[in-house]
């Protein structure tokens, strides 16, 4: 018996795509089992979970209390004059917001850096190491830090602005400079992530496309818009969808640095998300908020890999 | 000979001249990119050793450099710092050790073993990577809340959901896809099984990958806030990052304090980033490639 077992296995091994006329083998499905069942559970589950969910009036600490509300809680998001309807758009504004002035800087700086780092000379593996320290931390501490370095009253940059002339700005407590202590902040955090994946890119393109540049007398400049930003084009379109899903995700640095404020003017919609379903146990539609924000974060992705996935391949 | 090699000298001292001046350049542009990364580290170490007193001052070497704000900190009975620490540990060693286990089997499967369902299943796993995250935050919430063995303040609550991620299973399945199918073969016709395969041969080549998973999978768990906040409202049972929001948030003004939290909880990553630096780089530098 197992003697046979071993031969199917050894059929199975030798001829990868003999896939009929087999005996039945448990075994590949004790091998994915365990993964298997905290997939179902914790990935596949969830997406129809919250769909039901979000049919709800769900209130956690009210189990009596749970009517059924049907697109109700959508219907909401939809309808101007609902309670969700201005909190809810504000906190998405917000977000393409920060989306947006994120976005451009945490792209065009990764790959400035990374050519940076690509040059031949001592210490590059250093700096290279500093860049990419922050990554290594929390968001919180990451958040942490910014805070206290933007901190209004008593921050370090205020101290140096005074010191220097320039004057104190309002950092987290007006705009536009709690966008900027949070992008700064963001960028510090995770700008080396990028850069690395960059650096990789570069390593990647010959080394003769830029000797036959030289030789036809073109400049660094020539040489990067040229040979450097097309030989990475994929590679951007990659780093430009994960930043895009980065940026939605925002959470820890207003909630640490800002609480949402200035007037609720920093406030993602992922911290809308937690308040209405964390904050006021109102998890129907805390669900429904987060289903049409994730339906809108996959239009962008793909809007993103159509547009410039395609204007790559031309 | 003499006059015939001097113009040629002289091309080159200026030419190295010209390489002196741009080699300078580029240096105090990398002094001062790392400034830009290393200040806010330099300025949390030392706001930390500062007594309240010379919080406020921009002075970057305390005048009474005093350990003051952690002694604060770590004694202060209604944050259980100690705990914390212990938490993250605990929940960043046990994330790692699980996701390794499952994910190296599950991405063997994948890679090398044959089973009806396979390619729907692997399918079914990749779609999930363009999911965002928050899609999962309550329908998890309420699973882990009302699931028996789980419930809320409980480690297996924080730890599992990590579990499903595909990205470890993706990972391996990469790495498993790469390696000489002779080896597992050979152990085949000498009569092993497909655990004994796996096992003997695969797993043993697969160390460096299985390393790199672990570092990355650490890290995430370490540094992880959104869900554990979700799930540990209890401060006994706080991971440092949640305790650490739960700090700031009742001592506003306690900037030393704060700063030496952030410390407490920077240090173990950033000591294990100076060591394994190479590896996490060539880690992140490989998912990029991947996608």
């Amino acid at each position: 018996m197992a003697s046979v077992t071993q031969r199917a296995q050894t059929d199975a091994a030798a001829v990868p795509s003999a896939g009929v006329g087999r005996r039945f083998d448990i075994m590949p499905y004790l091998f994915i089992l365990p993964h298997l069942i905290f997939f179902v559970l914790f990935l596949l589950w969830p997406l129809l979970y919250g769909i039901y969910i979000s049919l709800f009036e769900f209130d956690f600490n009210n189990p009596a209390f749970r009517p059924f509300v049907g697109i109700g809680n959508y219907r909401n998001l939809a309808d101007p004059n609902s309670l969700e309807f201005d909190a809810y758009w504000n906190s998405m504004k917000n977000t393409l917001i920060f989306v947006v002035i994120s976005t451009i800087p945490m792209v065009l700086s990764a790959l400035l850096l990374a050519v940076l780092l690509n040059g031949k000379y001592r210490f590059r593996n250093v700096f290279r190491g500093i860049f990419f320290a922050p990554w290594s931390l929390s968001a919180v501490v990451a958040a942490l830090l910014g805070w206290w370095i933007f901190n209004d009253q008593a921050g370090i940059m205020n101290g140096f602005l005074d010191r220097v002339g320039l004057g104190t700005v309002a950092w987290l407590g007006a705009q536009p400079g709690a966008w900027i202590a949070i992008v700064v902040v963001t960028l510090w955090w995770t700008v080396g992530f990028n850069t690395i994946i960059y650096l990789a890119a570069l390593q990647d393109i010959p080394e003769s496309l830029y000797e036959a540049a030289s030789l036809d007398g073109a400049n660094l400049w020539h040489k990067f818009r040229y040979i450097t930003v097309p030989m990475v084009a994929p590679v951007t379109v990659f780093i430009v969808t994960i930043q895009l899903i980065a940026s939605f995700q925002l959470f820890a640095q207003p909630q640490i640095m800002t609480r949402g404020g200035p007037a609720e003017s920093t406030k993602p919609v992922i911290m809308q998300i937690y308040q209405e379903g964390f904050g006021a146990y109102r998890m129907g539609s805390a669900a429904a908020m987060s289903i049409v924000l994730g339906i809108i974060l996959l239009i962008i992705t793909t809007l993103n890999f159509r547009i410039f996935g395609r204007s790559e391949e031309r | 000979m003499a006059t015939v090699a001097r113009p040629a000298e002289r091309v080159q001292t200026q030419e190295a001249g010209g390489g002196t001046l741009m080699r300078v350049a580029l240096y105090v542009l990398l002094f001062l990119i790392s400034a830009f990364f290393l200040i806010p580290l330099i300025w949390m170490t030392v706001t930390a050793l500062k007594p309240q007193a010379e919080w406020i001052h921009p002075n970057w070497i305390p005048q009474n450099p005093t350990l003051s704000n952690f002694q604060r900190l770590l004694n202060n009975p209604a944050l259980p710092v100690f705990l914390w620490i212990r938490n993250s540990f605990f929940v960043a060693a046990i994330a790692t050790i699980l996701t390794l286990a499952i994910d190296t089997m599950a991405g063997y499967a994948y890679a090398r073993l044959h089973f009806p369902g396979r390619n729907i299943l692997f399918g079914l796993l990749l779609a999930t990577l363009v999911m965002p995250g928050v899609i999962f935050l309550v329908p998890n919430y309420l699973t882990v809340a009302n699931l028996p063995g789980f419930g809320l303040n409980t480690y297996q609550s924080v730890i599992a959901p990590g579990l499903a991620g595909v990205f470890g299973v993706f990972f391996m399945r990469q790495f498993f896809q790469g390696i000489p199918k002779e080896l597992e073969e050979a152990a085949y016709i000498d009569g092993a099984g497909t655990w004994t395969t796996f096992w003997r041969v695969a797993l043993p080549l697969s160390l460096p990958s299985l390393s790199t998973l672990a570092i990355i999978t650490f890290l995430a768990s370490w540094n992880d806030f959104l869900w554990p906040l979700l799930v540990m409202g209890n401060p006994d049972r706080m991971t440092l990052p949640v305790g650490l929001a739960l700090l700031q948030g009742q001592a506003v003004y306690d900037f030393g304090g704060i700063m030496a939290g952030a410390m407490i909880t920077a240090i173990p990553v950033l000591t294990l980033y100076l060591i394994l630096q190479r590896y996490i780089i060539a880690s992140v530098a490989m998912t990029g490639l991947k996608g």
